[in-house]
């Protein structure tokens, strides 16, 4: 077995918790139940680490079994990579069947038509989610397995999920194999950006509970029966007040698990506008200015600024038509265009 | 009848009324609930808004207000602002010592969006006592609560031979010492 596949395996072992690692390897398939049964789960990790590249090497394992054992360890740990969110687009609306081999053939050749050192993995879920992990080389380098990138595509929608390595220089090369693999014609980064792949798909594939405007005359009466615990002498003179920033937060945001963002970015290319007196520019260019927000959970943390009376009811739609229009970055001009997209064609 | 005027309605027998006004309700309930746990020989009733003026509707429910406190949150500029729109709904009368100003979050340095000296200048201009305190902890919690409740029982007036003014003097001799 090469002295750099025995390398990555052991530092991929290392990466996995202790007490999962056995999960793991058994997910991997690679090694038999028998030799697993050998190694011990409860020594130090290097220990374990070691052992189980004694048994890689007893079933010679080349750099493509190594690469399962990443994407599988990724796919559990999805949570600890960037995500951005790409869509494809066709001029046609024919559906075709979707051919996995096919795509896959496709995809390969076209890389590999570019660069011919690569290492492309494929690994189906259940969930009709393809992971594919490129690992990037030169024409005289090997690919370098510790920076790789990763795309998960749902083959019945038109959008795919990049997890771009360091090396950003692959990924026009990469947006044009999916296309070709796919049968699509156009492909474009959306704007959307988050740790969290399962909320980047709720969000484009609009599972999050929505919020559809239904006619309420008043609101719904269900809350007349107050909690136990209430203590008549303590009395709020606003419970009108909050009802209606409960409404207007249920309406802006809905009612149920919003998706888990990290951050919401806004670039302001916007005339400063000042009173007269103040003249702070001369030159009349627009104020470059760029606002982030930043959060463990941004949506939620946004939907409890007005109950919490840090900001007034209701919110500013441009924080919160996030997931409405599926994007995170923006970019604000003055009033005449809104948010322009662009398009890559191969 | 927007404004809150300190005499306007007829005192409760050997009861008081405590107006919280600030926009936190959570925190201002943990206060609440805190104050009402305290030993007291009076009844109290604790009104908890997140701005004045105070909706019209419940006027005749309300007792007569014996202290006002307005709590400022030093992490969020919006709390300052809330309260300084509030204190134009207050009667001129109140505050001789009847208003409190409670600054809480000073246990976390690093948010402060709020400067102290303009805390501070506050409440010069009001002429009332400023306390400082962090809601959050329970220990502290608690011990403003009970500052609050002794201010409040003198404030109703259930200290015989100390009114709300007097104290409110004293509290401002010691604190220019």
């Amino acid at each position: 077995m090469d002295e750099t596949v025995a390398e990555y395996i052991r530092r991929t072992v290392l990466k996995i918790p202790r007490d999962e690692i056995k999960m793991m390897l058994q997910k991997w398939d690679f090694l038999s139940e028998a030799q697993l049964q050998t190694v011990n789960f409860h020594q130090i990790k290097d220990n374990i680490s070691q052992e189980v590249v004694q048994l890689c090497e007893e079933n010679s394992a080349d750099i493509k079994q190594a690469a399962v054992l990443d994407i599988i360890y990724n796919h559990i740990y999805q949570n600890k990579r960037i995500w951005s969110v790409y869509q494809m687009r066709k001029t046609g609306e024919e559906l075709e069947y979707f051919d996995l081999t096919d795509f896959k053939k496709k995809f390969k050749r076209r890389l590999r038509s570019a660069l011919k050192n690569v290492t492309i993995t494929f690994r189906e879920y259940e969930d009709n989610a393809i992971w594919i992990r490129v690992a990037w080389g030169t024409p005289y380098r090997q690919p370098n397995q510790y920076k790789p990138s990763y795309v998960v595509y749902h083959s019945q929608t038109p959008y795919v999920f990049i997890s771009a390595s360091v090396l950003r220089s692959n990924l026009p090369l990469l947006c044009q194999a999916l296309i070709v693999a796919s049968n699509y014609h156009e492909i474009r980064e959306m704007e959307l950006r988050s740790h969290s792949l399962n909320s980047l798909k709720d969000i484009v594939f609009k599972r999050y509970s929505q919020n559809f405007q239904t006619y309420c005359p008043k609101p719904l009466q269900g809350r007349t029966v107050e909690p136990e615990s209430v203590d008549l002498r303590i009395i709020h003179e606003n419970k009108s007040e909050k009802e209606r920033i409960q409404r207007l937060n249920q309406e802006a945001f809905g009612n149920g698990p919003q998706p888990i963002l990290q951050f919401a970015q806004y670039k302001l290319e916007t005339m400063f506008k000042s009173s007269p007196e103040m003249d702070v520019l001369d030159k009349k260019e627009p104020f470059r200015c760029l606002v982030k927000f930043s959060s463990p959970h941004l949506l939620e943390s946004l939907k409890s600024l007005a109950p919490a009376g840090m900001a007034d009811a209701p919110l500013s739609p441009l924080l919160t038509c996030i997931t409405q229009k599926a994007r995170n970055y923006f970019r604000i001009r003055e009033k005449k265009g809104l948010f322009p997209d662009s398009f890559v064609s191969p | 009848m927007a404004v809150l005027r300190p005499l306007d309605k007829l005192p409760g027998l050997n009861s008081a009324a405590l107006l919280l006004v600030g926009s936190d309700e959570e925190l201002q309930q943990k206060l609440a609930e805190a104050i009402l746990q305290e030993k007291r020989d009076f009844k109290i009733s604790i009104h908890i808004a997140t701005s004045l003026p105070l909706p019209s509707e419940r006027d005749h429910l309300r007792p007569r207000i014996d202290l006002i406190v307005f709590v400022i949150d030093i992490k969020s500029k919006c709390s300052l602002k809330n309260v300084e729109a509030s204190l134009a709904y207050v009667d001129a009368t109140f505050f001789l010592g009847k208003v409190c100003f409670l600054v809480t979050g000073v246990g976390r340095v690093n948010c402060c969006s709020i400067e102290t000296n303009a805390i501070c200048k506050l409440g010069e201009a009001y002429c009332s006592p400023m306390l400082f305190c962090e809601l959050e902890l329970e220990g502290v919690r608690v011990s403003t609560a009970q500052r609050l409740l002794r201010m409040l029982q003198i404030c109703a007036g259930l200290v015989p031979g100390f009114s709300a003014l007097s104290f409110s003097l004293l509290m401002r001799n010691s604190a220019d010492d």
